[in-house]
C-alpha cells in the first residue's frame, strides 16, 4: 500500500525542528524511516506532517572520549562498523548485528530505534543495562532522561510531541561483563524474546552488580529485578546461579501474547535465554575478545 | 528550513545523471524510479521492507527504496540495476549471477545485485557465511540461494584473480 498524504519539512537546526514540531500538532519525526515508513505504507501511521531531521548538522556522530556519546541520527551501520565501540562497548556491537539487515541499518538511526520504542527493539534493552541517558530538547530547553525512565510502553516514551531526542550517553564500562542473546525465527526479524545483561564482580569473583533487561517480552523493555537479586553475591559464571536467575527472571513481569507466540512460550523462551546469556557473560569482559 | 507541500519537482542523481520528476512527499523512492523516471528495473515485492527486491544504492550504501521517500534523498546519488551494465556489457557481478545460476525468474535479482555490490565493496573476500548473513535481507523464491551464494563467491574470486594478475 501507499502512505497517506503528508507535508514534508526539512529543518537544518534543532530549534527549527522543535519549532515545526510544536506548530504542527499531528507531526512525526522522520530520521532513517526504517520503522516509521513501513507503518505508513500499511497506513498504521498517517501523520499530517513529517519533520526530516536527517540533515541537521551535528545531530549525528560518535564520540568515544571517556564515555560514549552518540548523536541521535548516527546510522546503525556506522555504530556497527566503529572499531572503538567494538572494542570498548562490544555489547552494543553484538546487539546492532541483530537489528534488521545491512540495507535497513545503512539508513536506520540509533536514536530512531530508541525513540520508536518498539518493545522488541534490541537497542532499548541494551540502553537499560548500560545505564544510558538520553539528551532531549524541546521548546522549554534541554533535559536528560535516564533509560530507566524513558520507555513507558508500546511505542511510547517520555518524549513529548514537540521534543526531540538529540543524543545518547553511555558510561564507560571497563570491568563489566556482558551478554546478549535472543530467540528469533530468522536473523534480522523481530525477536520473540531477548535478553541483554551486564555484570560486575569483585576480586574474589563474586557478582556485585547485575543488570538484566528483557526485550520482546513485555510491552516495553524491562529490567528483571528478581533475576538481578538472585545473581548478586553469587560466583560469576556459576551455572546454578544462572539457572536460578532464569527461573525467576519473569517473576512480576507481565508477558504479552501476540500472533506469533503465546505468553507461555515467551516466558519459557525468555527464561532460557537469561540462563544462557548470564553464563556467557562470565566469559565476556569489556575487551570483547571472548565468546563473540 | 525546506518544506515540500503538495506536488513538487524532485531532483536526484540516478546512475550518475541528474534526473527530475514531479512527486508528492509521500512518493516512495521505488515509485519515483519506476513511475517518475520509467526505470522499472527496481522491483517492488512487499512494499513494507521485508523482501529486499527494491534494494538500490544510496550514496553507495544499500537501501530499501520502498522504505525511503524520494524527497528524503533529493540531491543524493542513487544507483539502480540500470546503471550496472556498461555499454551493453554486463557488470562482473551480473555476469557471475548469470553463469552461476544466481537467478531464475529474476524478480529478486536487482535487489540482490545491489546488495552484492555493497557487500563486495565492504568486504572483497567474504566467507559463505558472511555472504548469507549480508544477503539475509533479500528474499528469493526460486533459486534456493545456493546459486546466489555461488555467484557472489565467483564474482569475489574473479576480482581477486584479476587484481593479482595486474
Ligand atoms: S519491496 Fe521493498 S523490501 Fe519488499
Ligand atoms: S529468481 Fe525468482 S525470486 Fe529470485
Amino acid at each position: 500500500m501507499k502512505p497517506a498524504k503528508f507535508d514534508y519539512y526539512r529543518p537544518y537546526s534543532v530549534p527549527e525542528a522543535i519549532e515545526v514540531l510544536s506548530s504542527h500538532p499531528d507531526s512525526k519525526v522522520l530520521a532513517g524511516g526504517q520503522s516509521l515508513i513501513p507503518l505508513m505504507n500499511m497506513r498504521l501511521a498517517t501523520p499530517a506532517a513529517l519533520v526530516d531531521i536527517s540533515r541537521i548538522e551535528g545531530l549525528s556522530g560518535i564520540d568515544t572520549n571517556g564515555g560514549l556519546r552518540l548523536g541521535a541520527t548516527t546510522r546503525q551501520s556506522d555504530v556497527l562498523g566503529n572499531a572503538v565501540i567494538q572494542q570498548r562497548w562490544p555489547l552494543i556491537t553484538s546487539a546492532v548485528v541483530h537489528v534488521g539487515h545491512p540495507a535497513t541499518r545503512a539508513r536506520g538511526t540509533f536514536g530512531g530505534s530508541i525513540a520508536h520504542a518498539d518493545p522488541a527493539a534490541e537497542l532499548s534493552a541494551v540502553m537499560l543495562v548500560l545505564d544510558a541517558s538520553f539528551g532531549v530538547q524541546g521548546p522549554a530547553g534541554s533535559r536528560s532522561v535516564s533509560a530507566e525512565g524513558f520507555f513507558l510502553g508500546h511505542y511510547t516514551t517520555e518524549l513529548a510531541e514537540d521534543e526531540l531526542l538529540v543524543e545518547i550517553k553511555i558510561p564507560d564500562i571497563s570491568g563489566w561483563y556482558w551478554g546478549f542473546g535472543e530467540i528469533v525465527r530468522r536473523h534480522g526479524d523481530y525477536a520473540l524474546a531477548g535478553v541483554a545483561a551486564s555484570l560486575r564482580a569483585d576480586e574474589a569473583g563474586l557478582v556485585t552488580d547485575a543488570r538484566i533487561a528483557l526485550f520482546a517480552v513485555a510491552h516495553r523493555p524491562v529490567r528483571s529485578s528478581a533475576a538481578e537479586a538472585r545473581l548478586v553475591g553469587t560466583r560469576l559464571g556459576d551455572p546454578a546461579a544462572a539457572d536460578e536467575a532464569g527461573r525467576v527472571a519473569l517473576d512480576g513481569v507481565e508477558v504479552a501474547d501476540d500472533s506469533f507466540v503465546s505468553a507461555t512460550y515467551r516466558r519459557e523462551a525468555a527464561a532460557s535465554v537469561v540462563k544462557r546469556v548470564v553464563r556467557e557473560a562470565a566469559t565476556n569482559s569489556r575487551s570483547g575478545t571472548d565468546g563473540q | 528550513m525546506d518544506s515540500r507541500l503538495g506536488s513538487v519537482a524532485v531532483e536526484i542523481i540516478v546512475n550518475g545523471e541528474k534526473r527530475a520528476a514531479v512527486a508528492e512527499p509521500r512518493m516512495l523512492l521505488s515509485d519515483f524510479l519506476r513511475h517518475g523516471l520509467g526505470l522499472t528495473g527496481t522491483h517492488v515485492g512487499c512494499e513494507q521492507g521485508v523482501c529486499g527486491a527494491c534494494t538500490v544504492l544510496i550514496d553507495g550504501q544499500p537501501a530499501r527504496s520502498c522504505l525511503t521517500f524520494a524527497v528524503q534523498v533529493e540531491g543524493a546519488q542513487v544507483e539502480t540495476v540500470e546503471g550496472m551494465a556498461k555499454a551493453g556489457e554486463l557488470s562482473d557481478i551480473q555476469q557471475a549471477y548469470r553463469s552461476a545460476h544466481g537467478l531464475q525468474c529474476g524478480f529478486c535479482t536487482p535487489g540482490f545485485l545491489a546488495s552484492t555490490q555493497a557487500l563486495l565493496q565492504e568486504n572483497p573476500d567474504p566467507t559463505d557465511e558472511q555472504i548469507r548473513e549480508y544477503l539475509s535481507g533479500n528474499v528469493c523464491r526460486c533459486t534456493g540461494y545456493q546459486g546466489i551464494v555461488a555467484a557472489v563467491r565467483s564474482a569475489a574470486d574473479a576480482r581477486k584473480a584479476s587484481s593479482h594478475g595486474s
